[in-house]
């Protein structure tokens, strides 16, 4: 009888959370706001895309050949939309390794952010596999290439959402106020740091390390053995850039939902990461410097592709990083916010420089993305993006935790 | 994972030492390069051009018969319908015919590219692909230093296109299509270490005929296809900016490195973690 009570109620209960989230999906606030009247219409638009593209096949939407089998959604969507959410490991390296307790607040958004990112531009990877229904094999252990890079790539993508998924989930139980699932979901927090740290770092280099077969396919002013590392370091302020740059829009667009502490702590948060973002990209540009000396490529940069690799270098890494400098020697963030998108152009150009434009660019015929393939691109990044509001808008990202699960971490 | 202890602990073994030495495993080699493959010896001087071998090719893979004939100044380009192509070249020595497709290599970049081990290198020699595997991610087009395989892009059940140097009639003990119908004879099949042989002894027996290089002895680190010319191989449109290893060597390195970070890095950030801790000091300003 006793037993029979306990169900029910349990029963009940489980009713009531489902109940929860039902309600909770209803769309809050004013529907026809600017952003959403320009990004619905793209994203039907990229909906229709994506089935024409599993109906025709990948060539009636995309312009990719046969010389340049990856284009503009590897190219961007995964390895530029990865580095960009590198900004998750090194946010937590340093609240939860280095117990620097001032980035704390930001944890939470960066980690959600780098989970959505993987969600979505990862995912994206799918849309690129001509044969999608085969991707089970290397999952499931039927096929394991273990010598190859982009199984490892792909593995880690995998493990590392779970990581970022632990991570967050102590704000999902606050959400759903489910008190004990938050005591043990908080106690992996530490855990899944440690994995995700690990896994990062190999992934991040790893994508680089996708294109070390393809060496005389890329300009010699990108190909380097050290491709991996230089994705790894350039991830960090790639990644702290996308915080920065992140940050202050969330900052306005979501003002209401951030505590007054946070408010205060707001901009000493945004100079204290333009320092690291700083060195890490003195870092890189010395290391950019060690390879290009040591490759002997001076002769290279007399020639179109050179001046293009100048300007990356000088306009997209040294002007930023000294910019950097300033906004932290002058404690400006207008001046960190303007190195951070400056950064975030550079990375892009970067890591396009390796995939898309330096990829086979001897080659007679170039590729150039179709406007269906861009469509797409922005169709995936406005999905995420409201999928990130809706988050926001319900779970205690920005907003502080409820009183009772302040004790747990 | 497939990856047994011993292997394991081979690999790591093997990371530690590239560690020490600083230096990519390079002594490791492929196992299965030591069995004698079987391969193709392709002789520019002798092939007259006729397509026999490209429509025997169309024949068996069930592709569309070739439209066009080689003409001088025109690449033909192998695509996603024609796994082997005859191509025309003036050259020093007067118009050339030459025949171009997947070369097997010895150590393939696109074996060591494929997660779900669907182009695989066989131990009688070919590279296949195997659709029942492949998730068709194009890796081992962006990987292959020859550019082969091909894709493809107009299907919803796309497959990679590629030579496999009939895998199924060699299985039974015949020949590839391509080398039972040429008429010229330019095409000849055997182990590799035969027909190298026989490339080395056509070389010394004939060097006004030849120029003195056997491409795919060494190119990529050896592959399966040879080939004879009469002249240098850059006049006949190859690819001699080669390196002379293999192409899976390069993410080698890369690869062997993982285990060790994968034991290294959480104890690391473990003890960076408890180094840094203020302990009985309880801080919750930040929350
Ligand atoms: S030539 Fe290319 S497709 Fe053929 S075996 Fe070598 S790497 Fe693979
Ligand atoms: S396209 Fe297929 S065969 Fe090629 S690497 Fe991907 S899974 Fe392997």
């Amino acid at each position: 009888m006793n037993n029979l009570d306990h169900t029910m109620v349990k029963e009940n209960y489980a009713g009531k959370t489902w109940k929860f989230i039902l309600q909770e999906f209803k769309p809050k606030g004013k529907f026809l706001t600017p952003f959403n009247i320009i990004s619905l219409p793209i994203m039907l638009l990229g909906l229709v895309l994506i089935v024409i593209r599993f109906w025709k096949g990948l060539g009636s939407i995309t312009n990719l050949t046969q010389e340049v089998p990856w284009g503009l959604w590897i190219g961007f969507d995964v390895v530029t939309g990865v580095a960009f959410a590198g900004g998750a490991y090194v946010i937590t390296f340093m609240v939860y390794i280095l117990n620097i307790k001032k980035y704390q607040s930001i944890v939470r958004v960066t980690v959600l952010n780098g989970f959505l990112a993987y969600v979505f531009y990862a995912g994206a990877l799918l849309l690129d596999l001509g044969r999608p229904w085969n991707v089970i094999n290397p999952i499931i252990g039927n096929n394991f290439g273990t010598s190859s890079v982009l199984f490892l790539v792909a593995w880690h993508f995998l493990l590392y959402m779970i990581a970022q998924l632990i991570e967050f989930s102590p704000a999902i139980a606050e959400w759903l106020g489910k008190r004990r699932a938050h005591k043990i979901l908080s106690g992996m927090t530490v855990a899944a740091v440690i994995f995700g740290i690990t896994l990062s770092t190999l992934h991040q280099s790893g994508l680089g390390a996708l294109y070390l077969m393809a060496k005389e396919k890329i300009h010699p002013l990108w190909y380097s053995e050290f491709i991996p590392v230089m994705f790894f370091v350039s991830s960090i302020f790639a990644g702290l850039s996308m915080v920065i740059f992140e940050g202050s829009i969330s900052y306005k667009v979501f003002s209401d939902q951030i505590s007054d502490k946070s408010h205060a702590s707001h901009n000493s948060i945004i100079v204290g990461l333009t320092k690291i973002c700083a060195v890490t990209m003195f870092a890189y540009f010395f290391l950019q410097v060690l390879v290009f000396v040591h490759a002997q490529n001076w002769h290279l940069l007399n020639t179109p592709m050179g001046y293009w690799y100048l300007v990356e270098i000088f306009g997209f890494i040294v002007l930023p990083m000294l910019l950097f400098i300033l906004s932290y020697k002058n404690n400006s963030t207008f001046l960190a916010k303007t190195a951070a998108v400056l950064t975030m152009v550079g990375i892009i150009i970067n890591r396009l420089n390796v995939t898309v434009i330096g990829f086979k660019w001897d080659a007679v015929s170039h590729y150039y993305p179709s406007w269906m393939e861009i469509a797409v691109t922005f169709a995936v990044i406005f999905t995420e993006i409201w999928v990130f509001r809706w988050i926001i808008n319900r779970m205690p990202v920005l907003r502080d935790s409820p009183s009772w699960a302040k004790n747990h971490n | 994972m497939k990856m047994n202890r011993r292997n394991f602990f081979q690999t790591l073994g093997i990371t530690s030492l590239t560690l020490a030495i600083g230096k990519s495993g390079k002594a490791i080699t492929n196992k299965k390069t030591n069995v004698d493959f079987k391969g193709i010896l392709i002789d520019a001087t002798r092939c007259v051009g006729c397509q026999s071998c490209e429509i025997a090719c169309a024949e068996v893979n069930n592709l569309p018969e070739p439209t066009d004939s080689p003409e001088v100044g025109i690449t033909r380009n192998l695509t996603e319908f024609q796994r082997c192509v005859v191509n025309a070249y003036d050259t020093s020595k007067g118009e050339i015919y030459v025949k171009k497709q997947c070369m097997h290599c010895n150590q393939p970049a696109c074996d060591a590219a494929c997660l779900t081990q669907a182009m695989n290198k066989t131990v009688e020699g070919p590279v296949i692909w195997r659709g029942d595997k492949c998730m068709g991610c194009r890796y081992c087009m962006v990987s292959c230093p020859f550019d082969i395989p091909k894709f493809e892009y107009h299907s919803a059940n796309p497959k990679i296109q590629k030579c496999d140097m009939c895998f199924s009639k060699i299985k039974e003990g015949g020949v590839p299509a391509c080398v039972e119908n040429c008429p010229a004879e330019a095409i000849i099949f055997g182990t590799r270490r035969e027909l190298l042989n026989e490339a080395r002894k056509r070389i010394v027996e004939n060097p006004d005929t030849y120029y003195n290089h056997i491409y795919g002895e060494s190119e990529a680190g050896g592959t399966c296809v040879l080939y004879l010319s009469p002249v240098p191989f850059e006049e006949l449109g190859f690819k001699t900016n080669l390196q002379n290893s293999s192409y899976p060597e390069l993410s080698k390195g890369f690869l062997y490195s993982v285990p060790t970070i994968f034991v290294l890095w959480p104890a690391l950030l473990l003890g960076l973690r408890e180094a840094t801790k203020d302990e009985p000091v309880k801080t919750i300003e930040n929350e």
